[in-house]
This record gives C-alpha cells, sequence and structure tokens, in this order.
C-alpha cells in the first residue's frame, strides 16, 4: 500500500493546461484536474459532447495533454470499447482507456451503451462528473437533476421527480468497482480513481460536481458546496468493490460521529432550489435521515 | 480456391481475408449470418482479430470509429433499421476520415416492417460521406470487400459495400476464394498516419469554428469548411484512386476491371438499361432476349455510386437514344435518386451542344416485390417502340397491384 495521499504527496505533473474555457469555479475543473493526475500519462480520454468538450478547447488548440478521442453523445462507452479493441488487437497493455462523461451523458442518453459495455466486463474506466443538469446546453434537467430543482426546462415548478442513481444501477452489474466521490474531496476522488486504474474489468466512479452557474452560488463557494452535500448526507463518498458497500472519506466519519448537518443550508444557499418549500425539503431530510439510520444500522 | 457458399459468407471470407482487426455489429435480417460467420472464425482461431458483441448499432459504428482512430482495421455491417440506427455515426465516421468499412446487406425499412429487399436503406445515406460499391454476385461480394479496404485506406473514407438482402446474402452460389498470400500483396498493413497514442497525445474530432485559426504558434488551422472541402475533393479523388485499385485487382487476380459501370451489349446499343446490385444481372436475360427480338439494347450496372463517376456513366449511355432506369429506392415526392443523377451525369456532359438520350424511370421491387423478367421485357421493349422523342418523367411503376 503506497502512503496515504495528500495534498502534498499528490503528483505535481500536470494534464490539464493552464487556463481552459470551463467557468471560474467550476467543479468539473477540479475534479479533471486531479482524476487526470491519477491517471497519469499512459491513458487514452474518450469524451462525449458536455462541458468538457468546450473545457478541451477549440481546434486546433487542446486544453489536455492526453490523447482525446471526441465523440457522439450516446457512444462514449461504446467507443471505449473500441479503443480497448484495437490495443488488444496490438497487443499494448498498461493504457488506461477512460470516457469522462457528463450526467446527461451517462445517465440519460449514453446509458445503454455504458450499460452494454459493463456487461460485456470491458475492461476500462467510466467517469460521470455529475453537475446534475444538461449544463453545455443551458441547464435542462437531465436524470440525476435532484427532485426540487428548477432547469430551463423545469422553470416554473422545479424537477418533481427524483435523481436516478446511476452508481445503483452500475453496481446491479456487478463489474468491478463502483464509486462515488466529489470534486470537494479530491484526496477520496483521487485515491479512488487510482485504485481503478490498478483493477481489471469495468470501473465506474461517480463525481459530484458542484456547479456555479447552473446551480445558482458564487463561484467562490465550489467546495462549499461539495462538502454541504455531503456533510448532511444527501451525497454520499463510497465505494462497491466485489458487491461490497463501503463508505469512504467524509460519510465514513458521519459514520462514526452519527450526526448530519441539516440539509436545509444546502437548499437555501442555490438558486435553483430558491421555490423549494420547507415541506419539500422536511421530506427529502426524512429521506435522508432513514437512509443513514440504516447505515448507522 | 472454388467453393459454393452464401454470399454472407462470400463477405465474411472477404473481411477475413483483408484482415479486420476490431468487429463489432449487432443482429439484424439478412445481416445476420455474415456477423455470425465472423465471430465463428474469431472464436475457433481461424482469424486473429477481437469480435465485440455490442448492444446496438449505434455503438457497433462507436466501436468501430474508435478502434480505427486507435489505429486498427475495423469493420461492421448491418441492414435497414439497423443501419439507420447508425446515421449519426456514419456522418461521424466520414467527418473524422476513418477507412472503415461496412458491408449493408440491402433491406427495405420501416414502417410497415419488412425484411426483404430493397435498396431504401443504403440509398437513404447517400449524402453521408461514405464511399457507397453495389455488386452484382457472390464473386463481387468477396472481391470488393477487399477491394474496399484498400480504397478506404488509400483516401482515408470510410466504404459501404452494398449487397442485396435474400437475392445475394442468402443464396449459394460458386466463386472463387482469393489466396491469403495474394490479397496480402494487394493489401498491405494499415498504418495511419495519426492515431491516439498515449505517446503522441492529440485531441480529434475537436470543436471546430467557423473560421480557420491559428494554433499556438500562429499556425493558421482549417475551420470547419475546409474540413469538409476536403472530404469533399478526396471523394471527387476517390473515383480515379477506385480505377488504379482495380487495374491493380485485376493483375494479382485476373478478374474484375470494370470499377464504376459494368455494362453488358452496351457498345452498339440504342437502349440501356440501367440498374444497380443483382438486379442488373436479371437484366442480362432480358438484354439477351431483346437482342433475339432484334432490339438493340444494353445493360449497365453502376458498381460505384457515391463519388459519382458522372464521366464514366455518361460515356457509356451518351450515345444511347434511351436510358431505362431500374431503380429500387426512392426520394419520395421526386423520383429515383440514381435517375436523378444519371440525368444530372448526361446534362452536364452534353452541355447543350449533342442530343442527350431520353431518361424513362421506373421503379420497382420495393420491400421484396417480386421482380419478373417478363416485366421487365415489356417495360424495356415498349420504351424500344416508343415513337415520342421527348424526354419522358412520368415515374413508371414495375409489379406495382393498386
Ligand atoms: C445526439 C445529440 N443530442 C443532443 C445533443 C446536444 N447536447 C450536447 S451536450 C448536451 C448536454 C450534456 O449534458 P451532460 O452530459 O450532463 O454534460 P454537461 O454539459 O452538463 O457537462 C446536449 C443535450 C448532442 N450533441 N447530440
Ligand atoms: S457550466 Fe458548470 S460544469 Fe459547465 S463549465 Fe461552467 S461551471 Fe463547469
Ligand atoms: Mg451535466
Amino acid at each position: 500500500m503506497h502512503a496515504k495521499t495528500n495534498i502534498f504527496n499528490l503528483p505535481e505533473t500536470e494534464f490539464v493546461h493552464p487556463g481552459n474555457r470551463a467557468c471560474a469555479g467550476c467543479g468539473l475543473g477540479i475534479a479533471y484536474r486531479i482524476g487526470l493526475k491519477a491517471l497519469g500519462k499512459d491513458t487514452i480520454l474518450v469524451v462525449p459532447p458536455s462541458c468538457l468538450t468546450v473545457l478541451q478547447g477549440l481546434y486546433p488548440i487542446a486544453a489536455t495533454k492526453l490523447p482525446c478521442l471526441n465523440v457522439t453523445f450516446a457512444s462514449a462507452a461504446a467507443a471505449a470499447t473500441g479503443v480497448i479493441g484495437a490495443l488488444q488487437a496490438f497487443g499494448r497493455e498498461g493504457i488506461n482507456v477512460v470516457a469522462w462523461a457528463g450526467d446527461g451523458g451517462t445517465s440519460d442518453i449514453g446509458l445503454q451503451a455504458l450499460s452494454g459495455a459493463a456487461e460485456r466486463e470491458s475492461n476500462f474506466i467510466y467517469i460521470c462528473y455529475d453537475n446534475e443538469a444538461y449544463m453545455n446546453t443551458g441547464v435542462q434537467r437531465s436524470g440525476t437533476t435532484p427532485c426540487g430543482a428548477l432547469t430551463a426546462t423545469t422553470p416554473i415548478k422545479g424537477k418533481l421527480q427524483k435523481k436516478k442513481d446511476v452508481p445503483a444501477i452500475m453496481a446491479a452489474h456487478h463489474i468491478s468497482y463502483v464509486a462515488s466521490c466529489s470534486a470537494a474531496y479530491p484526496i477520496d476522488l483521487y485515491d479512488k480513481i487510482k485504485k481503478a486504474t490498478g483493477m481489471t474489468g469495468t470501473k465506474y466512479i461517480h463525481i459530484h460536481t458542484p456547479c456555479p452557474p447552473g446551480w445558482g452560488f458564487d463561484p467562490r463557494y465550489t467546495i462549499k458546496m461539495g462538502k454541504l452535500a455531503v456533510e448532511s448526507g444527501l451525497y454520499d463518498l463510497y465505494e462497491i468493490e466485489c458487491d461490497q458497500f463501503r463508505l469512504t472519506d467524509a460519510s465514513e466519519k458521519l459514520l462514526k460521529k452519527k450526526k448530519l448537518r441539516d440539509v436545509d443550508k444546502y437548499f437555501k444557499s442555490q438558486g435553483r432550489f430558491k421555490i423549494m418549500t420547507d415541506d419539500q425539503i422536511s421530506a427529502i431530510r426524512e429521506d435522508i435521515h432513514r437512509k443513514w439510520e440504516a447505515y448507522w444500522g | 480456391m472454388y467453393t459454393i457458399e452464401s454470399g454472407n459468407v462470400a463477405a465474411a471470407l472477404g473481411v477475413k481475408l483483408a484482415g479486420a482487426q476490431v468487429i463489432a455489429a449487432y443482429p439484424i435480417t439478412p445481416q445476420t449470418p455474415l456477423t455470425e460467420k465472423l465471430s465463428e472464425f474469431i472464436e475457433s482461431r481461424e482469424m486473429d482479430a477481437q469480435y465485440i458483441p455490442v448492444e446496438s448499432e449505434h455503438s457497433a459504428l462507436a466501436v468501430c470509429i474508435a478502434a480505427s482512430t486507435a489505429g486498427a482495421r475495423a469493420f461492421t455491417a448491418t441492414s435497414a433499421n439497423g443501419l439507420l440506427y447508425m446515421h449519426e455515426q456514419i456522418h461521424w465516421a466520414a467527418g473524422a476520415r476513418l477507412p472503415l468499412v461496412m458491408c449493408v446487406v440491402n433491406r427495405g425499412v420501416g414502417a410497415p416492417w419488412t425484411v426483404w429487399n430493397d435498396h431504401q436503406d443504403s440509398i437513404s445515406q447517400r449524402d453521408t460521406g461514405w464511399i457507397q460499391m453495389y455488386v452484382c454476385d457472390h464473386q463481387q461480394i468477396v472481391d470488393t470487400v477487399i477491394k474496399a479496404f484498400r480504397l478506404a485506406e488509400a483516401v482515408s473514407i470510410p466504404v459501404m459495400v452494398c449487397y442485396d438482402g435474400y437475392l445475394l446474402s442468402h443464396t449459394y452460389m460458386p466463386f472463387d476464394i482469393p489466396d491469403q498470400k495474394s490479397v496480402d500483396g494487394f493489401l498491405s498493413p494499415y498504418r495511419p498516419e495519426y492515431a491516439l497514442d498515449p505517446d503522441k497525445p492529440a485531441n480529434f474530432n475537436t470543436v471546430t469554428l467557423p473560421d480557420v485559426r491559428a494554433d499556438i504558434h500562429g499556425r493558421m488551422s482549417h475551420g470547419y469548411m475546409e474540413v469538409r472541402y476536403l472530404l469533399q475533393e478526396d471523394m471527387r479523388k476517390a473515383i480515379d484512386v477506385a480505377g488504379d485499385i482495380e487495374k491493380r485487382f485485376k493483375q494479382i487476380f485476373g478478374r474484375g476491371g470494370e470499377p464504376y459501370v459494368e455494362s453488358y451489349r452496351c457498345e452498339d446499343a440504342e437502349f440501356i438499361a440501367v440498374s444497380m446490385g443483382s438486379l442488373a444481372y436479371q437484366l442480362r436475360d432480358v438484354v439477351d432476349m431483346l437482342r433475339d427480338e432484334g432490339y438493340k439494347v444494353g445493360i449497365a450496372a453502376i458498381r460505384l455510386y457515391r463519388p459519382f463517376p458522372d464521366q464514366a456513366i455518361a460515356k457509356t449511355l451518351e450515345k444511347a437514344k434511351g436510358v431505362i432506369v431500374f431503380e429500387k429506392a426512392l426520394s419520395y415526392g421526386y423520383q429515383g435518386p440514381l435517375c436523378a443523377d444519371i440525368q444530372s451525369a448526361l446534362y452536364a456532359q452534353s452541355n447543350g451542344r449533342k442530343k442527350r438520350p431520353s431518361v424513362y424511370p421506373y421503379i420497382l421491387g420495393l420491400g421484396g416485390r417480386e421482380i419478373k423478367t417478363g416485366d421487365l421485357i415489356n417495360a424495356v421493349r415498349r420504351v424500344c417502340t416508343e415513337t415520342s422523342t421527348d424526354t419522358p418523367d412520368t415515374l413508371g411503376w414495375i409489379g406495382l397491384k393498386i
């Protein structure tokens, strides 16, 4: 086992050039920078249309120092399978094939291809950064938009349905590794991606990535929003290995502490939740407590 | 080596001989036996390749696109709705300039459901930037698949090899299986100029602006329009390249030699029938019978449909009095797409000076409607005996029971 990762011993090599097209305070920007450090040089990226496409830069300038294949919206996981097929045909080993997609590209239009690739036990890492809406096209609802959130396609009442639990769907494929992490906990994120690089089969990593313009908060609060979601027990950090579920990092601490922050603060500090009623928030609070009572046993 | 096999097996043998390295496909009638055969070749280790049993046609082409970008020779095959389900990826593969080869086992498209043959599936993909080749028999299937890889890799444009569902895919015919050594001499391994490689990182298919843009060293790079202009230029150049490849193939294998139009008794013909696929060979019987009756008729099979070899086609047809186009596809609200293409080729060629042949458009065989040789004879004979010299523009339907 390597020494415990901390901010001082993270690899210094950067794979994202300084200066890219993401907004100020972009949670994806943080997760991407740390994630690529964990993946390292021997990596091939596959990216469907999303904010990441824009972050990558406009031809002929690229923001990433790794080989990257831009593909159609629904096809990230299948395309990753194709890269693996080619590498296998050449007998080339030791390259991480990584699909990195948004929540829309994962939970909605890309779910079929992802499920197919996972069922085929394709040897790749699939990373979904979850900013909880279609941000690239102007903040429309997605399958992972939480209940209550205003988006451009839920403009008056907010989304009425619950967030789709994509990691659970992936866990139901009994793949090698499923992890849930957050841009607000970069060390936990780094460790999980690093761990995934050492495993064979399909590895699915879901990252909560706060988005200032899409969620309606000041860019300086990105980390704060991510932490509030975790500390209030709404979004959990965990990993599932050999079908065994384990909370990690801050969520693991909550397990010991047996106390959650009130979720009210999370909702009250984001513009997208401004029409949520106290009753709606109470209902979610109850859901959270029911979930954590089960964790606490 | 001669064998008697189905058209789908002929295609599979072509893919095997061509040494495809990554194959991904999804079952659809009547393509299914082709991909089953390939998976059998690979599982039995008769063929050294990766077979990826994807969950959809969209993903099948995604796999091929990615494998090809990573530098592998990739193949897929489909029919009808499977082809339509790929549509977004079909454009993508051409825009990305990937030398994929895909067999399209031609079938009508839904709704209503049909599993039988016509050409609406591949014709509806005409404007995607793929090269399209149509074949008339089993020998041409196996040979064309091999030639298609060479052409695709020479011009960096993907190729569809289109053959008729059931009529060719499921019928058995004798054909010669080219020997591996000769194929290896004809088709060298695929070595792309650029590929996904951590040692040479590059970003592929990046968002490209309407205008040209300088890179970080100040060198100008193409905008979207330049990228697309080059696809068009290279498509047109592919006509000559296909001709050179055909010559080389003939030198080695002693077959072929007509990459654009395969003519039968056209030299002195006053009336020439035109079609694509197996129907062209059925029309040879029609031509022979009408010749016996004293009519000077011929049949021209269009082998390369995109890029359209307009000059070769016009040269074949320009001296005729009448051209009768038999088509298994429609551009709804107008006429058959091949007919429109032929008219425009003849128009450009004659340049207003010479008299152009009259063109008679016929639609037939949609959704597998039986094409009776007697009906074809009547249609051609009627044109031969028609006295009017005006260009007839009403669409004729053969075999319609309405
Ligand atoms: C087939 C297809 N449909 C729609 C689009 C338009 N589109 C591009 S990105 C996008 C939303 C992406 O959302 P997500 O995956 O969540 O990534 P984000 O932009 O939020 O980072 C959409 C709808 C497309 N490019 N292709
Ligand atoms: S919209 Fe949100 S996810 Fe997209 S770049 Fe801006 S901050 Fe990042
Ligand atoms: Mg999103």
